[in-house]
């Protein structure tokens, strides 16, 4: 017969894992000593004070003027910039990374160039977006069309990351199952592979352009088109009525974006 | 007209008249369902027309002078070694930055993850409120944070911290939330039904529950946190990102290169540790 355990026996035979547990609370509190030894509280003075201050009221009082109208230099029109870079650079990148994820998957092309690719892909990823936006401002003059190359540059390496997941986990026996019915290697694609794909696809890059919104509303910084610059510009010279319409302008469209994306994503995940 | 459209259009995307229908051995007839994709692709095509006219996209200049983008690759392909030494203080800076601000980030999100769980909270407006202010927390860039903290802070690592810490606060919490929304409370019940206190259950049956993915996501964060740090400096919040900015207005791609490469390692080394931890833990 069965031995009948009590809780007390039981919890005795519980793993011990102080081990793994102190090294972690070890690592992590000397991890902090080290950091904090560096960084210096500074005092926070009058100045700073009277800066919270005037970005606190300027939010309830933000440059109505650009906030309201439609021209080159009004946040809508910005904002419309500024999106429009990140759902062209979504779809460039979109399109670019779709052989890189081919090239990386190692049920597709083996172990050998897989590795090739995925090595190409850090590469591209490791590049910080301003030093890509830079770049490009070379070869595309300043402006938007220098930020739609940057992101989808950008984006190329997170998109191949997540494309080769689903085409690693594809079902080789759908297209087994179409050879024998005699389908063309065009219908194979078609009815075996995109489907299995395609769902993915779309919602990953639904993510990534609620990402480069994000990334979109910085460019500006470098000279690479969208709202950055006007914001960036403003807050420098502490015209905090202007910088606060334009934060305004970016919180209304990025959580519109967020709300939207994660509606589409779960009807996509929950197969429509 | 509009008829051949149509018929084009289902050609097109191999759903013609006669696919679309099916009997079944009992007689029934099948339809399949109508596809939106042509009208997907279609207002994808009309928002792209309009988002090409507005970046003012040029795909002839693109190639015509692509050579320009190689030119400062090839020029980063030789890397100044010897800029290392210089380099190496701003990068320890960076890590420290993107360490503190990712831990102080996790331990604030850790309560306000439990605020915002519809399984734990059943209070309405608790629940949307504080869900509505860290969706706003999330939608302003580090970079923001960053510009507007080194006003208040002044230039340096500290507004750098504080900046990431609010950015890792943001994306951890609302990760947390919905992993919490996902565990299995029947433990917690039966153990308050023992007579163990709220907070005693809270410890034995949830904690253990979210604590590999509490730590996995928190790793997560530094993970990327390291990569968001390095361009914090160009706002003056300390770091990496001021030699960026100063290397690049010079033109001294072989120093950028260098540091591009010690990101690299550093991003690397990082990534592949936290992969390895996070394997563990789950």
């Amino acid at each position: 017969m069965q031995k009948v355990n009590t809780p007390l026996e039981m919890l005795a035979q519980a793993p011990k894992r102080w081990l793994p547990i102190t090294l972690a609370f070890v690592t992590i509190l000397g991890m902090s000593i080290w950091s904090l030894s560096v960084i210096r509280v500074p005092e926070i003075n009058d100045s700073g004070l009277v800066i919270v201050g005037s970005i606190i009221r300027s939010f309830a009082n933000p440059n109505w003027d650009w906030l309201l109208s439609w021209g080159p230099s009004s946040i809508p029109y910005q904002m419309y910039e500024t999106v429009a870079i990140a759902f062209l650079g979504t779809f460039f990148g979109a399109i670019m990374a779709i052989p890189m994820a081919f090239l990386s998957a190692r049920n597709i092309t083996g172990r050998f160039y897989s590795f090739i690719g995925i090595v190409a892909v850090t590469m591209i990823r490791t590049f910080p977006v301003f030093i890509l936006g830079l770049m490009f401002i070379r070869v595309t003059g300043p402006g938007p069309f220098a930020g739609v190359m940057t992101i989808s540059v950008a984006s190329i390496g997170m998109m191949t990351k997540l494309y080769v997941e689903s085409i690693e986990d594809i079902d080789k026996g759908v297209l087994e199952a179409l050879d024998a019915t005699g389908a063309t290697t065009l219908q194979k694609i078609r009815y075996g592979i995109i489907p299995q794909l395609s769902a993915n696809f779309i919602s990953n890059s639904i993510y990534r352009f609620e990402i480069n919104v994000r990334n979109a509303t910085i460019l500006g910084l470098v000279g690479a088109g969208g709202i950055g610059f006007t914001l960036i510009s403003a807050m420098s010279a502490y015209r905090w009525n202007d910088a606060a319409a334009a934060l305004w302008g970016i919180i209304i469209v990025v959580l519109f974006i967020e709300y939207f994306s994660t509606r589409i994503r779960k009807k996509i995940a929950s197969g429509e | 007209m509009v008829n051949k459209l149509k018929l084009w259009i289902e050609k097109a995307t191999f759903q013609t008249q006669d696919s679309r229908q099916f009997y079944l051995s009992n007689g029934k007839e099948v339809k399949q369902p109508y596809s939106y994709t042509p009208l997907i692709i279609f207002a994808l095509l009309v928002v792209s027309a309009f988002a090409w006219n507005v970046t003012n996209v040029n795909l002839i200049r693109m190639f015509l002078r692509i050579e320009n983008f190689f030119n400062v690759l090839l020029r980063m392909a030789e890397p100044r070694w010897s800029y290392f030494d210089r380099a190496l203080g701003p990068m320890i800076d960076t890590i420290q930055m993107s360490f503190l601000g990712s831990l102080i980030g996790a331990l604030l999100a850790l309560p306000v993850a439990f605020l915002s769980a519809n399984n734990i909270t059943k209070n309405k407006a608790v629940l949307s409120s504080t869900r509505f202010s860290l969706s706003l927390v999330r939608t302003l860039p580090v970079l923001v944070y960053a510009a507007i903290l080194s006003l208040v802070f002044g230039f340096g690592v500290f507004a750098g911290t504080v900046a990431i810490a609010i950015f890792t606060f943001g994306i951890l919490s609302k990760m947390l939330y919905e992993n919490i929304e996902t565990i299995d409370l029947s433990a917690y019940i039966a153990i308050e039904a023992t007579g163990a206190t709220k907070s005693r259950a809270f410890l034995t049956a949830i904690v253990p529950q979210i604590l590999p993915s509490y730590l996995s996501f928190s790793l997560y964060s530094f993970e990327i946190n390291i990569r968001y740090a390095a361009i914090l400096g160009y706002v003056g919040a300390g770091g990496i990102g001021l030699l960026f900015d100063d290397r690049m207005a010079w033109r001294r791609y072989d120093d950028v290169a260098v540091l591009i490469i010690m990101l690299f390692v550093v991003v690397f080394t990082i990534e592949s540790l936290s992969r390895y931890l996070r394997r563990r833990l789950t």
